[in-house]
């Protein structure tokens, strides 16, 4: 089993354990510097192949920067793409919420209970592989057509880094904490609550920030089936409408999106792990 | 050697205990007798995994022992003792928590008497003070010194008021200077909190400069093999050779039980 560590946690440690004067630390600025230098090559690599590179009236300026870029800014204050975002971001608050809430109960009895483990561990690789957008037509027929199959299917791919995340923090719980809880006479749900909760909130969180990112890549494609909202939706809807220019709009929007939401992921784990 | 039975009827007692893990064909103890009087300090003086932190988890309820029984104040002991408190040799810090809500922590569980939220609060600022942290409250275990997070510890058990404080190797891992500065503060704090304690410890100088009386445990099951009562008032910094000769005493009898241990 693996689990993938964000690699901003193991340089949080390794800055807690030099003390290295501020100073002598490398600006932050010049980090970000280089990000957005690579960002900017990025989109001059798309404008090269699009615009500069292509025939001044073929089919692939349509998806040039120069017509997606004020495109997108003319859709976000159009009556549609907002609704379409929001329909999405909606989608992928209530699978991430269902599979916080399957997930952090089923981690914690994982990583508590060897047995519990070795009994579930194999059958957590086989579910997981499966991918959840091969559930449709199943999920389809249970839950119906709508909203419901694809809450379904991004809990399903959302919950197996939670679940095993979780369950790693729990092994990694200091034993001394939990010695001190019991010395203190602390019932089960204070041990929990108080002790068990807060010492793997940074796991948790490790694993949501991977599970945002499942979640993200599978909405797109889960959005194409037999819903008439959302950004994959919409992203087929440019396509019949022969809209290039807004389909390549929609395309920058949801890389734009997931970098945001990446982003306020490893926010919330730096904030929560900052004493830590 | 051996004390006679003292006056007062002990806040602590333990009377043949033994105590075996389970899936061990020998016991850890047996035939452990122990009387902690109010207001007393005991060392329990011991070689590494001789049991003595099994010993001090049965004496804290947090382990049952497999034979004889733990009483306190003439009760049986099942479980944990909300006027017991436990130190260990890590301090046990929450890294989540402020130093002031570590200290506070705990206080307000269910199995703790019940203090007003303005008591509690008093009581916290209160024992940060005793242990000289008031400037520090706000900050987190990682930034506090192995010193600090120690008596960050000790707070926290005082905070209760324990009638009975154990401590289990609890300066083991600090330096030589903070160390014999946390043996002060510890004298201190039993003092004005008049907290009867049971401090385990592998230091036969640490054992003479805090305690009222110290007993050597040794052999395998281990047992008490020795008794000292040191009516020497305290802090001891200058009565070195005063405990001289309980020292060699000391050191005598675990060499003599020493050969039966490797038997
Ligand atoms: N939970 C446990 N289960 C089984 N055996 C244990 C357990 N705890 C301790 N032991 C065993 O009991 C013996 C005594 O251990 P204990 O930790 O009480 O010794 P100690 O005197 O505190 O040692 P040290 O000075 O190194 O802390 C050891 O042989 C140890 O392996
Ligand atoms: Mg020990």
């Amino acid at each position: 089993m693996s689990i993938s560590w964000p690699t901003d946690a193991l340089t949080h440690a390794k800055r807690r354990s030099f003390q290295r004067p501020d100073w002598l630390a490398p600006p932050a600025w010049r980090n970000a510097a280089s990000g957005l230098g690579g960002l900017l090559a990025l989109l001059a690599l798309w404008w090269i192949g699009t615009d500069v590179l292509a025939s001044s009236d073929g089919f692939i300026r349509h998806f040039s920067p120069t017509a997606a870029i004020p495109k997108l800014i003319a859709l976000l204050s159009g009556p549609d793409l907002p609704v379409h975002i929001l329909v999405s971001l909606r989608r992928v608050l209530v699978g991430l919420g269902l599979a916080l809430a399957v997930g952090v109960p089923l981690g914690l009895a994982v990583g508590r209970f060897q047995r519990l483990n070795a009994a579930t561990s194999p059958a957590f690789q086989f579910l997981r592989m499966i991918s959840p957008l091969s559930w449709m037509p199943i999920a389809v027929m249970v839950f119906g057509v709508g909203d419901d199959p694809i809450y379904f299917m991004l809990a399903f791919a959302a919950v197996w880094p939670i679940v095993l995340n979780t369950a790693e923090g729990v092994r990694r719980l200091q034993p001394a904490w939990l010695s001190l809880a019991s010395s203190l006479a602390a019932t089960r749900w204070e041990t929990l609550r108080h002790v068990i909760l807060p010492g793997v909130l940074g796991h948790v969180l490790t694993g949501l920030r991977l599970a945002i990112g499942i979640v993200w890549i599978v909405l797109v494609p889960c959005e194409m089936l037999g819903v008439s909202a959302g950004l994959g939706y919409f992203i087929l809807d440019t396509r019949d409408r022969l809209a290039y220019s807004e389909l390549m709009a929609t395309v920058l929007m949801i890389g734009l999106l997931g970098f945001l939401l990446d982003a306020g992921a490893r926010a919330l784990y730096r904030m929560a792990t900052r004493n830590a | 050697m051996t004390e006679p039975a003292s006056r007062l009827s002990p806040v602590l007692q333990a009377s043949q205990v033994a105590l075996r893990y389970p899936g061990q064909s020998r016991a850890v103890i047996a035939g452990f007798d122990f009387a902690l009087n109010a207001g007393e300090t005991v060392s329990l003086l011991g070689a590494s995994g001789v049991g003595k932190s099994s010993l001090l988890r049965v004496l804290a309820g947090l382990q049952a022992p497999t034979e004889g029984a733990v009483t306190m104040n003439g009760a049986p002991l099942d479980g944990v003792h909300p006027r017991v408190a436990v130190a260990f040799q890590d301090p046990s810090l929450l890294p989540w928590l402020t130093l002031e809500k570590n200290v506070a922590f705990g206080l307000d569980f269910k199995h703790q008497p019940k203090l007003a939220r303005a008591e509690s609060a008093a009581r916290v600022e209160m024992a940060i003070r005793e242990v000289g942290l008031t400037q520090a409250r706000r900050k987190f275990p990682t930034e506090l010194s192995g010193g600090m997070a120690q008596r960050t510890a000790l707070a926290r058990c005082f905070a209760r008021k324990p009638e009975i404080l154990l401590l289990d190797e609890p300066f083991g891992a600090l330096d030589e200077v903070t160390r014999a500065e946390m043996q002060h503060l510890l004298l201190k704090l039993v003092r004005d909190f008049r907290t009867a304690a049971v401090l385990i410890t592998h230091d036969i100088d640490e054992a003479l400069k805090v305690s009222d009386r110290v007993l050597l445990l040794g052999g395998a099951p281990a047992s008490v093999i020795g008794e000292w009562r040191i009516d020497l008032p305290k802090p001891r910094e200058d009565l070195i050779a005063e405990l001289g000769a309980i020292r060699v005493e000391i050191l005598s009898t675990l060499r003599a039980a020493a050969p039966r241990r490797a038997a």
